[in-house]
């Protein structure tokens, strides 16, 4: 299976946790890692070119930290933009039916923030229901979010831990080598023994 | 004294000069003005001019040949022909019933049926100089009535040369000893020894050239003669096209304002038709009020003296009778009761071409010389009359029927209207035309490169050629209806200049203007213009944002650093405009800001952490929950 990661990340130079998380993804056979801020920072979203990068996917992930419980500007832009009616949704939008989305994200909180009894009062499954509601009038399959939790205060090699986790799974998807009905039973992806 | 070129000069431009004023301040428009001076300056009163006025007269026709030719020039062929009905309709049934119904009250009143018959269709005519001129002045020219006036008339103008080949043939055998018989208007004419079929073919080639030169012969010259830059250059090869089409349709036996009017028609989609609208409209408001003036020196008020009650019943007759018939064609063509009223007064009258008819019936034994020359007084009454009459429909008529339709109305049919006028059409404002182009603004452009217009009208624009800062081709490019004035000539100077006369005469554009660098934005600004584009500001930024990205900055983060630059650039110019007179304080001030802008830029690059305006550096929410977070 081919992934397409949307990366967005408006102040890249400043965010150590993702400058590392990204590093060497373009280089994966078989992923496309699209740098939403880079290609498109007058927000001029070339939709056309777009849906033929998803058509060419079956893996979609949008990859961003987690600002104030959503993701950055870009991700809601490119999702108005590019999702047409009757392209990725309606009665005669079918382009993206059977395909899967889910979230990789960097939280600054910790995961116990993100819970009933945390400051942030909801977990961040709660949060990104937009996100997987959108998925599913797409047709598409949304799997759980991957959350890298707590990068305020993270350590270098919890990153590189991180990361290596990343990478294992996009070798899965790319190989075929996940039960994706098992997968989308899981509360966040994190938890999902490889 | 009298008789030398000076004096005669002085008493016609002195008449004019006092009269139209007083006129105008009046409210009686400037037609009524001029006919005025010309009755004060003429014999009866003061004498200043005597017999001459007839030959003043003559030579001022050719006023109307000009407003005419401009006439054309505001019309689209396209127009022309969706006019076709109007002018063979209701100008043949006006021409018709009025020479009609003026022969039998001849007939009733004892005059041969020819003379009636000559009598009435030389009266059928209306004078296109007094009627359209105060429409013009009005500004009523583009409403329903104005447009069926202009139709009329221009069908009496083709009317004429019939009239001119029937004439000969009502002569009555009493006449013959009383009247010279050569030496008629138009026998100067090269073709009248020719067959008839062959006369007509002349006409016709002679009207296919006058087509095919306007189209492809007179604007390749106009723009090699605009390439010289003199502009009396350009202005004296406008006045010889019209000179010379006149000569031309004299010699052939048209008329020579029918000539013109095609002249103008044919040279209307061309890019110098602003340029030659400037041109020749002086010359022609000149001649106009020379003619008027002539009209009303020649009135014979020796002849109303002598018999009044005569002579004025036979002007009310004549009056009534023409505007009765205008107003029942004006009912049957539906016009509203507004516009029928404006059209029937406008036409009302006798016109200018009655002074030659009556002569040439005269010269071909139709009718006597007490009959023409009680026709001549009444037909100049009546033309005198006409404002008169106009200015009363207007002031007491029509607020009575308060059924005034809007006269903005069919406008867009006659002239440029666009909502943006685009001046200097070089690298920047092909630019900007094209973006408004491709959101449906068609702006009218005006450029003074003659090879530039071309070559963009081969693109299909609508480029005009001429200086934008002259208020008369502002004018005729449509700065009264425009909104926007975008000026985007390369030359600072001539913006300045621009700037002055739209500032002056057209105050409500808005103006977008383009500028160079900081010092000549400084003088833009501070003429109260706030819409400034300096031309390589953009640019360069971007260029400069392109080459920081090669270097691997961030795309998104210098993208928004252009927009900081140029947003606190464009303040600082502002801010320096107004220090403009203080040399010293302008050169720290702009050094001062130079430098703060390079320290507010580098803070928002390099300086992590610090000073940090962005939501999305967590750097100092990782101070304050980092630990938070470990200790969860």
């Amino acid at each position: 299976m081919r992934t397409l990661i949307l990366f967005a990340h408006p102040l890249l130079q400043k965010s150590h946790v993702n400058i590392h998380l990204i590093e060497g993804l373009n280089s994966i056979e078989g992923i496309t890692f699209h740098d939403l801020y880079q290609k498109y920072p007058e927000f001029d979203i070339d939709v056309k070119r777009e849906q033929q990068l998803l058509l060419e996917h079956d893996v979609i992930i949008f990859h961003h930290p987690f600002f104030w419980y959503s993701a950055p500007a870009i991700i809601k832009e490119w999702i108005d933009l590019v999702l047409e009616h009757d392209w990725a949704y309606g009665a005669k939008g079918n382009s993206l039916k059977g395909k899967y989305l889910f979230n990789f994200i960097t939280a600054g909180g910790g995961a116990k923030a993100y819970c009933s009894d945390g400051y942030n009062q909801y977990t961040v499954r709660e949060f990104l229901k937009p996100i997987e509601q959108t998925a599913c009038l797409c047709k598409m399959t949304y799997l759980p979010p991957f959350i890298v939790f707590g990068t305020h205060s993270i350590k270098e090699e919890e990153v590189r831990d991180y990361r290596e986790r990343y990478i294992k799974i996009l070798k899965l998807i790319r190989d075929d080598k996940i039960n994706f009905d098992e997968l989308a039973g899981h509360e966040i992806m994190n938890d999902v023994t490889l | 004294m009298q008789d030398s070129f000076f004096f005669q000069a002085f008493v016609y431009l002195a008449a004019a000069v006092i009269s139209v004023p007083i006129a105008k301040r009046l409210g009686l428009g400037s037609v009524l003005g001029y006919l005025l001076a010309g009755i004060i300056i003429g014999p009866f009163i003061l004498g200043l001019i005597g017999q001459e006025g007839q030959d003043v007269m003559h030579f001022a026709e050719f006023g109307v040949v000009m407003m005419l030719f401009l006439i054309g020039l505001e019309l689209q062929p396209s127009l022309l022909w969706k006019l076709r009905g109007p002018i063979l309709g209701m100008g043949g049934v006006q021409v018709g019933m009025t020479a009609v119904t003026l022969m039998i009250i001849g007939i009733f009143t004892g005059l041969a049926w020819q003379t009636a018959l000559a009598i009435g269709l030389t009266l059928a005519l209306s004078s296109t100089a007094i009627a359209l001129q105060t429409l013009n002045e009005k500004g009523l020219m583009k409403t329903g009535g104005g447009q069926s006036s202009f139709s009329v008339l221009l069908f009496q103008d083709i009317a004429v040369i019939p009239i001119l080949a029937i004439l000969p043939v009502l002569a009555i055998d009493d006449f013959a000893s009383m009247a010279a018989p050569s030496d008629v208007h138009h026998s100067s004419s090269i073709v009248s020894g020719l067959p008839i079929w062959l006369q007509t073919t002349v006409v016709l080639a002679v009207v296919a050239g006058i087509i095919l030169a306007g189209k492809y012969i007179m604007t390749p010259c106009f723009r090699w003669i605009a390439k010289t830059r003199l502009r009396e250059i350009f202005t004296a090869a406008a006045l010889l096209l019209v000179v010379g089409t006149t000569l031309l349709m004299t010699q052939v036996g048209l008329s020579p304002a029918l000539g013109t009017f095609l002249a103008g028609v044919v040279l209307a989609g061309s890019e110098y038709r602003h340029e030659l609208e400037t041109d020749v409209e002086p010359f022609k408001g000149l001649l106009l009020g020379l003619f008027f003036i002539a009209v009303g020196a020649s009135i014979d008020f020796n002849i109303i003296v002598d018999s009044p009650v005569l002579i004025f019943s036979l002007v009310l007759v004549l009056m009534l009778v023409k505007f009765l018939v205008l107003f029942i064609i004006g009912k049957f063509f539906k016009l509203g009761l507004d516009n029928n009223l404006l059209f029937a007064f406008a036409l009302a009258q006798g016109g200018e071409f009655a002074f030659v008819l009556f002569s040439f019936a005269l010269q071909s034994n139709v009718i006597d010389t007490n009959i023409a020359n009680t026709l001549i007084a009444i037909v100049a009454l009546s033309m005198a009359l006409t404002p008169l009459f106009m200015l009363v429909n207007e002031k007491l008529l029509q607020p009575r029927f308060g059924l005034r339709e809007e006269s903005e109305r069919e406008s867009d049919d006659m002239d440029e209207k666009n909502k943006i006028i685009i001046a200097g059409f070089g690298r920047m404002g092909v630019i900007t035309g094209r973006f408004l182009q491709a959101h449906g603004e068609q702006a009218t452009y005006l450029d003074t490169n003659p090879d530039n217009v071309d070559l963009l009208r081969k693109m299909g624009l609508k480029v005009f050629y001429g200086d934008s800062s002259r208020r008369d081709l502002l004018q005729a490019a449509g700065a009264e209806e425009a909104k926007i004035i975008i000026i985007a000539v390369d030359d600072p100077e001539k913006t300045l200049e621009i700037i002055d006369t739209v500032q002056k005469h057209f105050p409500h554009l808005k103006i977008f203007a383009r500028t160079k660098g900081w010092n000549d934005s400084y003088e833009v600004l501070e003429k109260g213009v706030d819409n400034i584009y300096r031309e390589t500001l953009d640019t360069s930024l971007r260029l400069a944002a392109d080459a920081l990205c090669s270097l691997g900055y961030r795309r998104y983060t210098t993208h928004r650093a252009i927009k900081t630059f140029r947003r606190h650039d464009e303040r600082y110019v502002r801010e320096l405009a107004k220090m403009k007179h203080d040399e010293k304080a302008l050169i720290r001030g702009a050094k001062e800001r130079i430098e703060d802008l390079e320290s507010l830029l580098s803070i928002e690059f390099e300086n992590v952490g610090k000073d940090k305006d962005l939501g999305w550096d967590s750097t100092t929410l990782r101070d304050e929950y980092g630990k938070q977070v470990r200790d969860d």
